[in-house]
């Protein structure tokens, strides 16, 4: 029997709230993303819930297509690196030799640049559109899901029934998805997790550099960008988009966190 | 000895070679890709004739290899070319910011060392209790949060509330020591609050490794006092991790100032290559993203090395 912590059911409770506002965002925002409804820093009212922002556009309906966007583009970036990384990890713990060197060697490479540095020199050649983010995000990501799933894969590889298996002639995507994966399956979800939020956060830091999503498009980092100004007047309205991606994010960390003592805790009654 | 100098040339040329393929790497990420530079400097509108014009005035009619080697030749005797947005040598444009960007990340690292060591030493000692709840909750708390978040809210409580410090660390250069302390203040802190999290929970697993070994239970069961335990016994033997994790905040601080930077508007190295990359002043974000780089690759490596000189045993890899 495992004891399950409440923390871990406000936050699973809060990230569902989080999607669903986020997924229904064109049907429930009072007014459209780009709309200009009011005055410039309207305080909180009835008509607007979170006052405007500094053109006069809602503030709630830009936060929530704005964690639409950040969340979409997150969400799409961090499934498709899991798939590149782990695909290619276990590949090079398949078939080791040259594959193995090449893939890592190249991972060592990708991983000595700092992420930012990197993502702002492709954004600097490439301009910034959704694509190319989505792009960037997914190589650096894959190469944290390729060293992992490597790693474990690597291990894994050495037990003896894969000597049997690999005896029977098995091909590379048994092992795949009936040797390897079913064994590496826990911390490769917690480590989903993990790229979704730094994926987010990443996202956001692009755009509160200016050089993500961009106007007059909503996103949890350019909101903040956008209504700096405000701060200086004492406003917290630019926080509250930051606040929301700090609150996903600490979400996300305590659901990977219970759901690692959770698979270890299975770990050890199996054994 | 021997051994060690031949791990250190080895490490060495192993970065050296990591250090050529990223600026590799770099270069063609930024002259090879669609649309160059002489496209973008002179935008859509641009008539052919401009374009093929300034191409050949910057030499970007030439094969890329080739320019690849003048690239490199030209940075290692410190001489990166000259800015597309004002035509200034990069080399000075670089140098004015280099330094600032160097005091803020040695001010972040004075905060933040002592402190995440600190609480990864007291987390460590009072283990799986409620004081080591706490930390963890609370640093683990700072690591979710954007930097920005971080920043922008020291900014609220600090500048605009209190009124104690300033919110914008624009200094002129005549700023005297007690003007660029309080400037200073609010993105250091920043910085060390975003990293101390990492750093507290390395020093933390360092520290628990140690004490759950065999000779620290043998010499409590002797009846040694704790603090002889942890200064004779403990100590020598997390010196190695504990220098590692330092190498490594200072490798994420240096890299860390980009946002914190531009929050605080501090006109440093980070601002000035968001600054370049928005302009798409190529020359220029060439330049930052190899120095930042090398810094990140040095201080890994110094990491690396201080790891194995102070535990000679991965000297010998199993």
């Amino acid at each position: 029997m495992i004891r399950r912590p409440r923390l871990s059911h406000v936050a699973a409770g809060f990230l569902a709230c989080l999607l669903a506002a986020a997924a229904l965002a064109p049907w429930i925002a009072p007014f459209p993303e780009t709309a200009i409804t009011g005055d410039p820093w309207m305080p909180w009212g009835s008509r607007h819930w979170l006052g405007t922002d500094s053109l006069g556009r809602d503030l709630l309906s830009r936060l929530l297509f704005g964690a639409r966007n950040t969340i979409f583009i997150a969400l799409l970036a961090a499934s498709l690196s899991f798939v590149v990384g782990v695909v290619l990890a276990f590949a090079a713990a398949t078939y080791r030799g040259w594959v193995d060197q090449t893939l890592s060697r190249m991972v060592d490479i990708l991983m000595s640049i700092p992420t930012l540095i990197f993502a702002l020199v492709v954004l600097s050649a490439l301009g910034s559109s959704v694509p190319v983010l989505l792009g960037t995000i997914v190589l650096l990501d894959s190469t944290r899901f390729f060293r992992l799933a490597r790693s474990l894969a690597v291990d894994i590889m050495a037990l003896d029934y894969i000597e049997t298996a690999r005896l029977r002639g098995e091909g590379f995507w048994w092992f795949f998805h009936r040797e390897i994966l079913p064994n590496v399956s826990a911390p490769l979800i917690a480590e989903f997790g993990l790229r979704f939020s730094f994926a987010a956060l990443f996202l956001s830091s692009l755009s509160f550099l200016g050089l993500g999503v961009q106007p007059p498009s909503a996103d949890l980092g350019s909101m903040v960008k956008e209504n700096v100004n405000a701060i200086s007047l004492g406003l917290v309205a630019p926080l509250v988009p930051a606040v929301l991606l700090a609150m996903m994010t600490v979400a996300v960390n305590v659901l990977v966190d219970w759901h690692l003592r959770r698979s270890a805790a299975q770990g050890l009654d199996r054994t | 000895m021997l051994e060690l100098v031949v791990i250190l040339v080895r490490r060495c040329a192993y970065a050296a070679l990591t250090l050529l393929a990223v600026s590799m790497l770099i270069f063609a990420g930024t002259e090879v890709l669609p649309g160059d530079v002489a496209q973008a400097v002179l935008g859509q509108t641009a008539t052919p004739e401009t374009v093929a014009a300034l191409r050949k005035e910057l030499g970007l009619d030439r094969p890329a290899a080739v320019r690849y080697m003048e690239w490199i030749g030209g940075a290692l005797q410190g001489n990166f070319g000259k800015s597309l947005a004002n035509a200034m040598p990069v080399a000075t444009l670089v140098g004015e910011r280099l330094d600032k960007t160097l005091i803020l990340a040695a001010a972040a690292g004075l905060i933040s060392v002592p402190l995440s060591l600190g609480l990864g030493v007291v987390a460590a000692l009072y283990r799986e209790t409620f004081i080591d709840r706490m930390i963890s909750a609370v640093t683990l708390t700072f690591v979710s949060f954007p930097e920005f978040l971080i920043g922008y809210a020291l900014v609220i409580v600090f500048a605009v509330e209190l009124g104690w410090l300033p919110a914008l660390s624009n200094l002129r250069p005549d700023a005297g020591v007690w003007q660029w302390v309080r400037a200073l203040t609010l993105p250091a802190l920043t910085l060390s609050l975003v990293m101390l999290a990492h750093t507290m929970r390395l020093t933390r697993t360092a520290i628990v490794n140690v004490l759950s070994a065999d000779y620290i239970q043998m010499s409590e069961i002797k009846g040694l006092t704790p603090a002889r335990i942890i200064v004779r016994h403990a100590l020598p033997n997390v010196i190695g991790p504990l220098l590692n994790i330092v190498m490594l905040t200072l490798a994420y601080l240096v890299v860390g100032v980009v946002v914190v930077e531009v929050v605080f508007n501090y006109s440093g190295m980070g601002k000035l290559m968001v600054d370049a990359v928005t302009n798409r002043d190529m020359p220029l974000v060439q330049a930052c993203s190899l120095l930042f780089s090398t810094v990140y690759v040095v201080c890994n490596l110094l990491a690396d090395f201080l790891a194995i000189v102070a535990n000679p045993r991965l000297l010998h890899p199993k």
